[in-house]
């Protein structure tokens, strides 16, 4: 379409939060390159009603509080990447996230909504919040239980260098 | 023939089902009347998860919680009369039917809540009228209620609320989104929805708006075009787009005809649509017999419909007797606790002095 | 325009008795029970009716029965709302052009 609409400009213009927007917000907290388990990251920077992050957390590591449109908050000390707020969040704005999965692979967990879904193994585009291709991933596992109600929530591993870029996969196509 | 019943509600969608609900509960006899032939209103197009807390079921998609309601209203053996349109309300109390599209009956209420939500707004350009331009509704309509995508390729013009999550379940549906124009310099709709869309790689145009569309029998093209700070489009700007339909998410306007014809005092309120029914903080009218509930008395979500409406069937039943005092107190502002909850934050609060300003001018 | 087969919330699509259905002469399989509108978008038609003085085409515009855009003539009967009308074994649906008229012997 030729109009080049960057990142940069925000939430309100682009759609997707900035780097910048995230790292301002609370809630945003990339875990740090050493940690060996999993860490929820989230991405609900306004202040909407909303809290089941908080309540689906069984070792208590995210915090509304009572006024529930505070911004969530995760204690990485408690969180053991259960990925259990993955499928809670109704705005699917959280992910799980580790730095060093094996040699220079990092790991994601996020959620999904579409078919057809990937399959174990199968190598996938990766995407940053902008929907555009940064990398190539490989899916460790597909996770679809009835408990989280339709949500599945995909394991992947991709290239660490790409560590805070990617947050999806690229759609497949139709089978 | 003339009926009796204690409380009539018009409309089974969430605002409702929850105010028949709500009533049926105290023991007050309830007849709930649609003129669709399934009830839910727009709920079972709902397929996301909703927001909240647990007390408003957040993290329940819509099409869930509309089961349970029915399934409620079903354990509770309320009257509910499908394929029955509510023609007018006469002295305040007695509701002109007609059934099937077939037969009249009258029914005389003592309480009467009307329910009938909003209708969408259109947005006119050149060839809006060609097949393939719709409102954003009739697609949801169209791809969760009836499993059909009424097209491959989709322009969605508005980034609110509704033309985001729409934007989104098109994409679930098979759809390709090409773009989604806003006509302001922001985007409307909650960030978490938006950067669902985005990250599917579909890109928000804001400041734009729909020029004009193409085609002979149907929606061929589209052309797009940026505006200055006036709303005027830019010349040169012009961007055309391969699409074949055309969704339209500009707002809904409370479907207020019945309350207004049975004689409801009336107050305008452009945050929530237009002119909605005055109504006290029970969501009584101006008509102490008539109450309103959901998207008829300004539009908002279905989560704040279901709390009107239970607000609405509770003060309704106590108004005829069916709720001792301290029951009534405790769900009063447990219903009026429940609904700040969801009028807060950022985009709650500009609805929650719009419902204020209401009952304000209401008082006044 | 087609049927969502798989969908990642609603799952698939469950079979479903067919009815016949005759639209401008020609014999449609429609799924019982599903609005006219529906069936005739999934078989991809691409305009229900044309207006009376420059012969407009029109399709579906509220898809909740309000605006009367999707109306056509079924059984002889003109201007009926189609997106919330259920089709019918046997049932004859017509474009309509301009008001259409009350005419069985032509809706058969």
């Amino acid at each position: 379409m030729g109009i080049e609409i960057h990142e940069d400009l925000g939430l309100k213009i682009t759609g997707a939060p900035s780097l910048e927007q995230l790292h301002e917000s609370v809630c945003y907290q990339l875990p740090p390159e050493d940690r060996r388990a999993l860490g929820a990251v989230i991405e609900c920077i306004e202040g909407i009603p909303c809290n089941p992050c908080e309540t689906s957390c069984p070792q208590g590591a995210i915090i509304v509080g009572n006024e529930i449109t505070n911004l969530p908050v995760v204690d990485l000390d408690k969180c053991t990447g259960c990925g259990i707020c993955v499928a809670a969040c109704p705005g699917l704005a959280i992910y799980l996230k580790k730095y060093l999965f094996k040699e220079d692979l990092a790991y994601i967990a996020f959620p999904f909504e579409y078919v057809p879904l990937p399959t174990e193994g199968q190598t996938i585009d990766m995407v940053d919040r902008m929907g555009s291709v940064v990398c190539q991933g490989t899916v460790l596992r597909v996770v679809k239980i009835k408990k989280n109600d339709r949500t599945a929530v995909i394991h992947v591993s991709y290239p660490n260098e790409c560590y805070e870029q990617v947050v999806n996969m690229k759609r497949l196509p139709a089978v | 023939m003339m009926l009796e019943r204690e409380i009539v509600v018009v409309g089974a969608g969430p605002a409702g089902l929850s105010a028949a609900l709500e009533a049926a509960r105290t023991g007050a006899r309830v007849l709930l009347v649609d003129e669709n032939s399934k009830p839910g209103g727009q709920l079972f197009k709902q397929i996301h998860k909703f927001f909240g807390s647990k007390d408003h079921q957040a993290g329940v998609r819509g099409i869930d919680i509309g089961t349970q309601l029915l399934k409620d209203a079903e354990d509770l053996d309320i009257e509910v009369w499908l394929d029955a349109e509510v023609c007018g309300i006469f002295n305040q109390s007695d509701v002109w039917i007609v059934r099937n599209r077939e037969h009249t009956v009258n029914v005389r209420a003592k309480r009467i809540i009307l329910a009938t939500g909003a209708v969408e707004n259109a947005v006119n350009f050149p060839g809006w009228t060609l097949p393939g331009v719709m409102g954003a509704g009739a697609a949801q309509t169209m791809i969760n209620l009836h499993r059909v995508l009424p097209g491959e390729r989709f322009l969605m013009i508005g980034s609110g609320n509704v033309g985001v999550i729409v934007s989104y379940q098109l994409l679930q549906a098979g759809g390709d989104v090409k773009a989604v124009v806003e006509a302001a310099p922001r985007l409307g709709g909650y960030g978490v929805h938006t950067a669902k869309v985005r990250r599917a790689g579909v890109p928000f145009y804001t400041s734009h708006t729909v020029l004009e569309a193409r085609g002979t029998d149907h929606v061929e093209s589209a052309t797009i075009v940026q505006l200055d700070e006036s709303w005027k489009p830019i010349a040169g700007t012009e961007k055309d787009l391969d699409v074949d339909t055309i969704c339209i998410a500009a707002g809904l306007t409370p479907l207020v005809e019945l309350a207004f014809a049975a004689g409801c005092a009336p107050v305008y309120s452009p945050l929530l649509g237009g002119m909605v029914p005055l109504h006290d903080r029970s969501m009584r009218t101006s008509i102490p017999s008539i109450y309103i509930a959901g998207d008829i008395s300004g539009v908002e979500e279905a989560s704040t419909a279901m709390e009107e409406g239970r607000m609405a069937g509770l003060c309704a039943a106590h108004s005829l007797g069916y709720v001792d005092e301290d029951t009534y107190t405790y769900g009063f502002a447990a219903a009026e606790g429940r609904m700040l909850a969801l009028r807060s934050g950022m985009f709650g609060q500009k609805r929650r002095d719009a419902k204020a300003a209401i009952i304000a001018y209401n008082e006044g | 325009m087609r049927r969502i087969v798989e969908h990642p919330v609603l799952g698939a699509l469950p079979e479903s008795e067919m009815v016949r259905i005759i639209v401008d002469g020609e014999e449609l399989w429609a799924r019982k029970g599903e609005m006219i509108a529906a069936a005739l978008m999934a078989s991809g038609k691409q305009y229900f009716r044309k207006t009376i003085k420059v012969h407009e085409p029109r399709g579906i515009y509220c898809g909740i029965g309000r605006c009367t855009d999707c109306v056509m003539t079924v059984n002889g009967i003109p201007n009926v709302r189609t997106c919330i009308t259920a089709v019918e074994e046997g049932m004859v649906i017509q474009t309509q052009m301009g008001y259409g008229a009350w005419n069985t012997q032509e809706g058969q």
